[in-house]
């Protein structure tokens, strides 16, 4: 397969008050690979990934996603163009059932027109983002019913049933248990044959795992940027981050 | 072709008008004419319901849309002559065009800021109506005259007619209530109200969908005004008054928010609360506040919402 540029920035920053946040980052990402953004706590991954999602504007610099300068497109426009965002904070609707939320990621994608989509084809396309994270047999509980570890997946389903063609994924597995993290993993490998994945990760075993590549971002600035033992070796990465 | 599946919720709504249609047969002329009144209100009720009850937006000048309505009829009437026919679509317009002017400003804003954005524009439009009193004769208002007052040849003076007329004001509100709720619309409403973040991070243009909900909103306030004025045949700077904003949230919250006959039964409840109440005391208000306190405390979803939660979770 040849490397198809899929987003790529050029010099994005963003600056809270005194603090540059992200700082002149030239970032490429090529499509079907699952990289994992990694750094120190602080470092501004969270900021750069909202700039990548649109919810936040940035003080300076481009963002192309798919060949189209996406910068100036309001975040749900940019979802819209296949760009999926699940929240470090889990972010789901509590008070709806697991089916009903994701019914919600599915249901734009399908609709045509003002009305909605068809109620069986939408269920259907509901019901297989559910199986897809092992969330199947709950469809019916309330969300914030749910278990911890089960909203994660279904923030993960609701991130499915947008069919994205990227999908950001926050420190999906913080709080996890390691029985969970292992599900966790092999979700993220199933996904990433139908969409390229940008996760940001602190768990190094889930990290070596899983990406293809691996860029280190340090106060704001891309720090190293290569293949998971290039990365493992690096002298400045160790000494920033590995803690070795 | 696809079968007609009857299922609950219709065949309440459609109870229930069935049943408000029955009763002008029996009730005395009294209860008649306060019962096409609440319908009226209720549609007014059903209106704010729709912004505030689905979507979560807690609008404080509501009053202005159903006054655009009331005075857009009413001032036509006065003026031009026109009948309740131009009447009716001249206050959805007029309620319209003011949500989504309102809106496109309001929606800038969430929460509490909404609150104070609406309630000073309702303000300004209260007091629109007084820099106008050449025409809108202010707090004392004007009689939109009998010989007006028809709908298709059918005189609305006639307490059967009106009657008539508010319940289909009535059954029309109903309708678009439930169409909502039950719409993949209506699902992204909720969602809005849950959680707005996530639901422009699912790709939804939460603005506009906010706009379209105030604007269908307001255009159903605009109806009841125009509605009102017609049938009962006053038109009054206190349609305006702050007063009138806050009451159909009372009326909501008792009847049950973001139900579709919630806001009718607190509308209802709230009239015979004041109504019952007045014959008794001079202090009825402070009878109207225990109760409401009353139920929130013990219903805090409103009468409906209460039902819903603990006996008939299909209710939309
Ligand atoms: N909305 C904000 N306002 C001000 N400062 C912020 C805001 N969001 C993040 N920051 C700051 O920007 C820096 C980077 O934060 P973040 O992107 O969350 O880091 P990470 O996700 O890598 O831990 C931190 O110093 C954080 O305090
Ligand atoms: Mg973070």
């Amino acid at each position: 397969m040849a490397a198809v540029t899929l987003l790529s920035t050029l010099n994005l920053s963003k600056r809270f008050g005194g603090l540059q946040a992200v700082d002149g980052v030239d970032f490429t990402f090529l499509e079907g690979e699952i990289r994992a953004l990694i750094g120190p706590n602080g470092a501004g991954k969270t900021t750069f990934v909202n700039l990548l999602s649109g919810r936040i504007p940035p003080t300076e610099g481009r963002i192309v996603f798919a060949g189209e300068d996406v910068t100036r497109l309001p975040a749900h426009a940019r979802v819209n163009r296949g760009i999926a965002y699940t929240f470090q904070i889990t972010s789901i609707f509590a008070a709806m059932s697991a089916l009903e939320n994701v019914k919600l990621s599915a249901q734009r994608r399908l609709s045509k027109g003002v009305f909605g989509p068809d109620p069986e084809l939408l269920e259907r396309v509901a019901m297989s983002a559910l199986e897809r994270v092992g969330l199947a047999d709950r469809h019916g509980e309330i969300a914030g019913n749910l278990s911890y570890g089960h909203q994660r997946l279904l923030e993960v389903a609701l991130g499915l049933g947008l069919e994205p063609k990227l999908l950001i994924l926050d420190e999906p597995t913080q709080g996890l248990t390691d029985q969970e993290i292992g599900v966790f993993v092999d979700l993220v490998r199933e996904i990433a044959r139908q969409a390229s994945v940008l996760l940001i990760e602190h768990n190094m075993d889930v990290v070596m795992g899983l990406a293809d590549s691996i860029t280190v971002l340090d106060r704001g600035r891309i720090l190293a940027q290569g293949a998971p033992d290039e990365i493992r070796r690096d002298e400045a990465v160790r000494r920033a981050y590995l803690g070795a | 072709m696809r079968s007609l599946r009857v299922n609950k919720a219709v065949t309440l709504h459609l109870g229930a008008i069935g049943v408000l249609f029955a009763l002008q047969f029996v009730l005395p002329d009294y209860h008649h004419v306060n019962l096409a009144r609440v319908m009226v209100l209720a549609g007014f009720a059903m209106a704010y319901n729709i912004s505030f009850g689905y979507t979560g937006l807690l609008s404080l000048g509501h009053a202005m849309f159903f006054a655009a309505g009331l005075y857009a009829a009413g001032l036509m009437a006065r003026f031009a002559g026109v009948g309740a026919e131009g009447g009716l679509i001249l206050g959805v317009i007029a309620g319209l065009a003011m949500a989504v002017a309102v809106g496109l400003l309001a929606l800038r804003t969430t929460g509490v800021s909404f609150m104070i954005v609406t309630l000073m524009f309702a303000q300004a439009a209260f007091l629109t109506i007084f820099y106008f009193g050449e025409y809108t004769r202010g707090d004392e208002g004007f009689i939109i005259p009998s010989g007006l007052r028809t709908l298709f040849g059918f005189s609305l003076v006639e307490p059967a007619t009106r009657y008539l007329v508010a319940l289909s004001l009535f059954a029309l509100c109903v309708a678009v209530s439930h169409g909502i709720a039950r719409s993949s619309v209506g699902r992204v409403l909720a969602a809005i109200r849950e959680n707005e973040e996530r639901t422009r991070m699912l790709g939804y243009n939460v603005f506009l969908y906010k706009l379209a909900a105030l604007a269908i909103s307001g255009a159903m306030s605009g109806a009841a005004g125009a509605a009102y004025g017609f049938l009962f045949g006053y038109v009054g700077a206190t349609f305006a008054s702050i007063q009138y904003s806050i009451f159909p949230l009372l009326w909501v919250l008792m009847g049950g928010a973001a139900t579709v006959l919630g806001p009718f039964a607190g509308t209802l409840l709230m009239f015979y609360l004041v109504d019952i109440s007045s014959a008794y005391t001079s202090a009825n208000m402070l009878i109207v506040g225990l109760a409401l306190i009353g139920l929130i405390l013990f219903f805090p979803k409103g009468i409906l919402g209460t039902i819903r939660e603990r006996a008939a979770p299909w209710l939309p």
